[in-house]
C-alpha cells in the first residue's frame, strides 16, 4: 500500500509542529522517520496513523483519502515504544485483540485466531509464551509481542514509534534485524520513527530526515551520506 | 562555603544500640505512637474480645445469633451491600466525567462529591428523612405505595449518601493515570469506543472499583448517625445492628452489646484482609 | 476541521454521561444539603436565630468547640510522631502499624463508643475504682474525648505518611549533615514541607471531630445542657419534633461542612502537588 502525505500542518498552540510537509512512500517500502525531538517525526507518523489530525492537508492511502477515517478504520498496525500491552491479558490474548473486536461478518473463528496466534508467535520468536503475562516478560520480549499484535489483522501500513527507544543497545541490535526480516518477509509498507541514525541507515530504504517541522531530505541512505542537501543533513550525519 | 566535610559529628544524640537509621527521634516518635495507639485504640478493642470471651460461649452465642441480631445483620449487610452496587455504578460514571469531560462548574461538583466526608451523619439522616417521608419534597412526588422514608429503601438512599465518596475517589486517579497508550493502541487495533471501554479501560479499573465498593460496603454496615432517623427502627424489619447495640446497651445487657460488636468487629476485620488483598491485585495489574 | 480524537466518545454521548452524573449528584447529595437550610429557615430569620441562641444549643456548640479544641491537637501530634517513626526509620512490621494506625475507620462509631462504656462504664472494668474516687469518665467529657479521639485517629497520620514518604529523608539528612539536632531538622525542614498536608489533614479531622455522632451517642447520656454536643442535640430537637430548630442548629453544621469543602478545594488548587503527593 502506498502512502501520500500532502502539505499536512499540524500546530500545537503557537508552536508549528509541522510545516506544510509532504512525503511519497512506496507499496512495501521501509521507510525511516530520522530527527531530533521536536522535529516533528512523532507528530507526522500519529497523523497518518490517525491518532491525532492535521490542521492542513492530506494522507493518502493508495488512492484513498483517509484523512478523516478514524484511527480504527484504517487497517494500520501501531507499535508504540514502550508497548502499551494490556496488562491484564496475556500475550495471546494481546495479539488475539485486533481480531476478537471486528464485527461479527468479518471475525475470523476461533481456531482460526488461536492459529493465527500461534503463527505470529513463531514469527517473532516467541514459540510458547502465549500464555504468559506482560509482566513476566522482559523488554525485548514486549516488544515482539507488542509487533506481533500489530500485525495480526494483516495491516497494509505498518507505523512504529521508536521501537526500541526503550530498551538496551544489544536488545536493539537483535530486535533490529529481527524486524527487517519480518518486514521483508511480510512485504508491508513500514514507517518508523527514531533519532538514532545508524538505526535509520541500517534498516531503511529510504530516509526522511526532519528538522523543525519540515523535512530537509528524503533519499536512500547512501545518497544522504554522499550527497547531504542541506547544512543541517550535513551536521546530523555527521558527529 | 563552609565544607560539609568539617561539619559537627552527626547527632545521634538517640541511637539506639541497633542504629537502625540514621535519623533521630526513632524512640521518642515510636514511643509515642505505640503508647497512644494502645491506650487509645489497641487495649479499648481488646476490652470487647476479652469481656465477650468472659461471658462464655452460650452466652455469646445466644446473642449473637439470636433471631433479631440476626435480622439485624441481614439488614445492614443487606443494605449496605445494595447501596454499594449502587455506588459502583453511579460513582463509576461520576469519576468517569470528572476525569475526562471539561463541564461548566466542575470545580463546584468536585468538592461537592466529598460532601458525605465533610457533613456530620446526624444531619444527613434527618435532611434525608426530611426529603423522603410522604411530605418531603421528593416523597410527595412519589407514587403512594412506594415507601422509602421509615422502611428499607430509605436505609439504602442513606448509605448511598454516605458511601459515593469512596467509590469515586478511589476510581478517579487510576482512571485519570490510566495513561492513553493502552487505548490508542486498543483504537489502531479497530475496537470501537465501547469496545476499548469494556476490554481495556474496565479491566484496568476493576481492582480500583472493587476497592471502592469495599470501604463503601464497610462504611455502611457500621454506620449509624445518618441511617437511624430514616430508618424506622422495627426491630427483625428495619432494625440496623449499631442500633440494636445501643439497644442492649440500653437495658444494661452488656454481654449481648459486647457479642454483636464481635461480630461487627470480625466482619470489619474481614473487610480490612480483603481490602488488603485488593490492593495486591491493583499492584499486579498496573505492573505492566 | 474539528475532528475528535480516537480517545472520545461523540459528543452526544459525553453530554449524556455528563447529564446524568450531575443528576445523580442532585438527587444524592445536592438536595438534602439544600433541603438543611430550606427547614432551618422555615420560620424566618429569627426563628432560626432564636433556636441557635437557645441556652441548651448553645451549650451544645460550646461543648462541640471544646472537643475539638482538645481531640485535634491531640491527634495531631500522634500523626506528626507516627509518620516521623514509620517514614523517616526503617523497621519490621511498618505495614502492621499503618494497618492498626487505620483501624477506627473500619469500626462502627457505635462501637467506637462502645468501647469505652466497657472500660469506664458503671459495670466496666474501671467502673468501680471510677466511683471510688468520684471521677466521671462515661456521661461526661472525658468520655466524649476518648471516643471523639478513637475515631479520628487516623486523620492526620493518614494524610501525613503518604506526604512523607513521597518526600523522602533527603531534606532532613541534608539538615542533619549540616549540623542541625533533631528538633532543629524537624521545625526547620521537615515542617515547612509537610505543612499543607498537615492542614488538609487538620481539617479533615475537625470536621469528623465536631460532627461524630454515633460514638458520642454511646458514651454520652444524653444530658441536656451538659453532655449533648451539636450532632446529639439536633437529635434531641428532632425526636421532641421541634423540627425548626433542629434543622437551625443542623444547619450550623452543614455551614461548618460548606466550609470545610472549601478551605479544601483551596489547598488542593493552590498546592496541588503537594497533595498530589499524598496521593489523592
Amino acid at each position: 500500500m502506498a502512502i501520500t502525505v500532502e502539505n499536512v500542518s499540524k500546530e500545537f498552540g503557537a508552536y508549528p509542529a509541522l510545516r506544510s510537509v509532504s512525503l511519497s512512500i512506496l507499496d512495501g517500502e521501509f521507510v525511516a522517520l530520522l530527527g531530533p525531538s521536536g522535529s516533528g517525526k512523532t507528530t507526522l507518523l500519529r497523523i497518518i496513523a490517525g491518532l491525532d489530525y492535521a490542521d492542513d492537508g492530506q494522507v493518502y492511502f493508495g488512492s484513498q483519502d483517509v484523512s478523516r477515517v478514524p484511527a480504527s478504520e484504517r487497517g494500520i498496525g501501531f507499535v508504540f515504544q514502550h508497548y502499551a500491552l494490556f496488562g491484564h491479558m496475556t500475550v495471546a490474548k494481546n495479539i488475539a485483540f485486533g481480531l476478537k473486536v471486528m464485527n461479527r461478518r468479518s471475525r475470523p473463528s476461533k481456531a482460526d485466531i488461536e492459529a493465527k496466534v500461534e503463527e505470529l508467535l513463531d514469527l517473532v520468536q516467541l514459540t510458547g509464551l502465549g500464555t504468559r503475562y506482560p509482566a513476566q516478560l522482559s523488554g525485548g520480549q514486549r516488544q515482539r509481542v507488542a509487533l506481533a499484535r500489530a500485525l495480526a489483522r494483516q495491516p497494509e501500513i505498518l507505523l512504529l514509534d521508536e521501537p526500541f527507544g526503550a530498551l538496551d543497545a544489544k536488545v536493539r541490535r537483535e530486535l533490529r534485524g529481527a524486524l527487517r526480516d519480518i518486514q521483508r518477509r511480510i512485504g508491508v509498507t513500514s514507517i518508523f520513527v527514531t533519532h538514532d541514525r545508524d538505526e535509520a541507515f541500517a534498516l531503511s530504504d529510504r530516509v526522511a530526515i526532519l528538522n523543525a517541522g519540515v523535512i530537509e531530505q528524503f533519499a536512500p541512505p547512501a545518497d544522504i551520506q554522499q550527497r547531504p542537501q542541506s547544512a543541517f543533513v550535513r551536521a546530523f550525519i555527521s558527529d | 562555603m563552609a565544607t560539609l566535610a568539617s561539619s559537627a559529628s552527626p547527632p545521634h544524640r538517640k541511637k539506639k544500640s541497633k542504629a537502625r537509621s540514621s535519623m533521630p527521634g526513632f524512640g521518642l516518635s515510636m514511643g509515642l505512637t505505640l503508647l497512644w495507639l494502645s491506650v487509645i485504640v489497641l487495649i479499648p478493642l481488646s476490652a470487647v474480645f476479652i469481656r465477650s470471651a468472659g461471658e462464655g460461649w452460650d452466652a455469646f452465642w445466644a446473642s449473637a445469633a439470636s433471631e433479631r441480631a440476626i435480622a439485624a445483620y441481614r439488614v445492614s449487610f443487606g443494605t449496605a451491600f445494595i447501596a454499594g452496587a449502587v455506588n459502583s455504578v453511579f460513582g463509576l460514571l461520576v469519576a468517569w466525567v470528572l476525569v475526562r469531560y471539561e463541564f461548566p462548574f466542575k470545580r463546584l461538583v468536585n468538592a461537592l462529591v466529598d460532601l458525605p466526608f465533610a457533613l456530620p451523619t446526624a444531619v444527613a439522616g434527618i435532611a434525608l428523612t426530611a426529603l423522603y417521608a410522604d411530605t418531603g419534597w421528593v416523597g410527595k412526588l412519589l407514587p403512594a405505595g412506594l415507601p422509602i422514608a421509615y422502611h428499607l429503601p430509605g436505609i439504602v438512599i442513606a448509605l448511598t449518601f454516605i458511601g459515593l465518596p469512596f467509590v469515586v475517589r478511589t476510581v478517579e486517579p487510576v482512571l485519570a493515570q490510566m495513561g492513553k497508550e493502552s487505548e490508542e493502541a486498543a483504537a489502531t487495533l479497530g475496537a470501537t469506543r465501547l469496545q476499548n471501554f469494556t476490554r481495556v479501560i474496565f479491566p484496568t479499573i476493576a481492582p480500583a472499583l472493587a476497592t471502592g465498593f469495599s470501604l463503601a460496603f464497610a462504611r455502611g454496615i457500621g454506620e449509624y448517625g445518618s441511617v437511624i432517623f430514616i430508618a424506622g427502627n422495627m426491630p427483625f424489619h428495619t432494625e440496623i445492628a449499631p442500633l440494636l447495640i445501643i439497644t442492649q446497651l440500653e437495658q444494661y445487657n452488656y454481654a449481648g452489646a459486647t457479642a454483636i460488636a464481635v461480630v461487627m468487629l470480625i466482619a470489619s476485620f474481614f473487610m480490612l484482609l480483603l481490602l488488603n488483598l485488593l490492593q495486591g491485585w491493583q499492584r499486579r495489574r498496573v505492573a505492566s | 476541521m474539528r475532528f475528535r480524537s480516537p480517545l472520545q466518545e461523540g459528543a452526544l454521548v459525553r453530554s449524556a454521561l455528563i447529564l446524568a452524573a450531575l443528576a445523580y449528584l442532585l438527587l444524592i447529595l445536592l438536595l438534602p444539603l439544600v433541603a438543611v437550610f430550606a427547614e432551618a429557615f422555615r420560620a424566618g430569620l429569627p426563628g432560626w436565630i432564636e433556636a441557635v441562641a437557645e441556652p441548651d444549643a448553645r451549650a451544645a456548640i460550646k461543648l462541640t468547640l471544646l472537643v475539638a479544641a482538645i481531640a485535634v491537637p491531640l491527634n495531631v501530634v500522634f500523626g506528626i510522631a507516627a509518620s516521623w517513626a514509620i517514614t523517616k526509620h526503617d523497621f519490621r512490621g511498618k505495614e502492621l502499624l499503618i494497618t492498626l494506625i487505620d483501624l477506627p475507620f473500619s469500626v462502627s462509631p457505635v462501637v467506637s463508643g462502645l468501647i469505652y462504656v466497657l472500660l469506664f462504664g458503671a459495670h466496666g472494668w474501671f467502673g468501680a475504682w471510677l466511683q471510688e474516687h468520684d471521677i466521671e469518665i462515661i456521661f461526661a467529657l472525658p468520655g466524649i474525648l476518648l471516643a471523639t479521639v478513637f475515631v479520628t485517629f487516623p486523620f492526620v497520620a493518614r494524610e501525613l505518611i503518604p506526604l512523607m514518604t513521597a518526600q523522602g529523608r533527603t531534606d532532613e539528612e541534608a539538615a542533619l549533615s549540616l549540623g542541625a539536632s533533631g528538633w532543629q531538622t524537624f521545625w526547620n525542614v521537615t515542617l515547612p514541607n509537610i505543612r499543607w498536608g498537615l492542614l488538609y489533614g487538620v481539617l479533615l479531622c475537625n470536621a469528623r471531630a465536631m460532627g461524630e455522632f454515633g460514638a458520642v451517642s454511646v458514651v454520652s447520656g444524653h444530658i441536656r445542657g451538659e453532655t449533648n454536643t451539636m450532632p446529639l442535640h439536633v437529635e434531641v430537637l428532632y425526636n421532641e419534633y421541634n423540627f425548626v430548630a433542629a434543622f437551625a442548629v443542623a444547619s450550623l453544621l452543614a455551614m461548618l461542612a460548606l466550609i470545610t469543602l472549601i478551605l479544601k478545594t483551596f489547598l488542593e488548587w493552590r498546592h496541588r502537588d503537594a497533595i498530589a503527593a499524598m496521593g489523592h
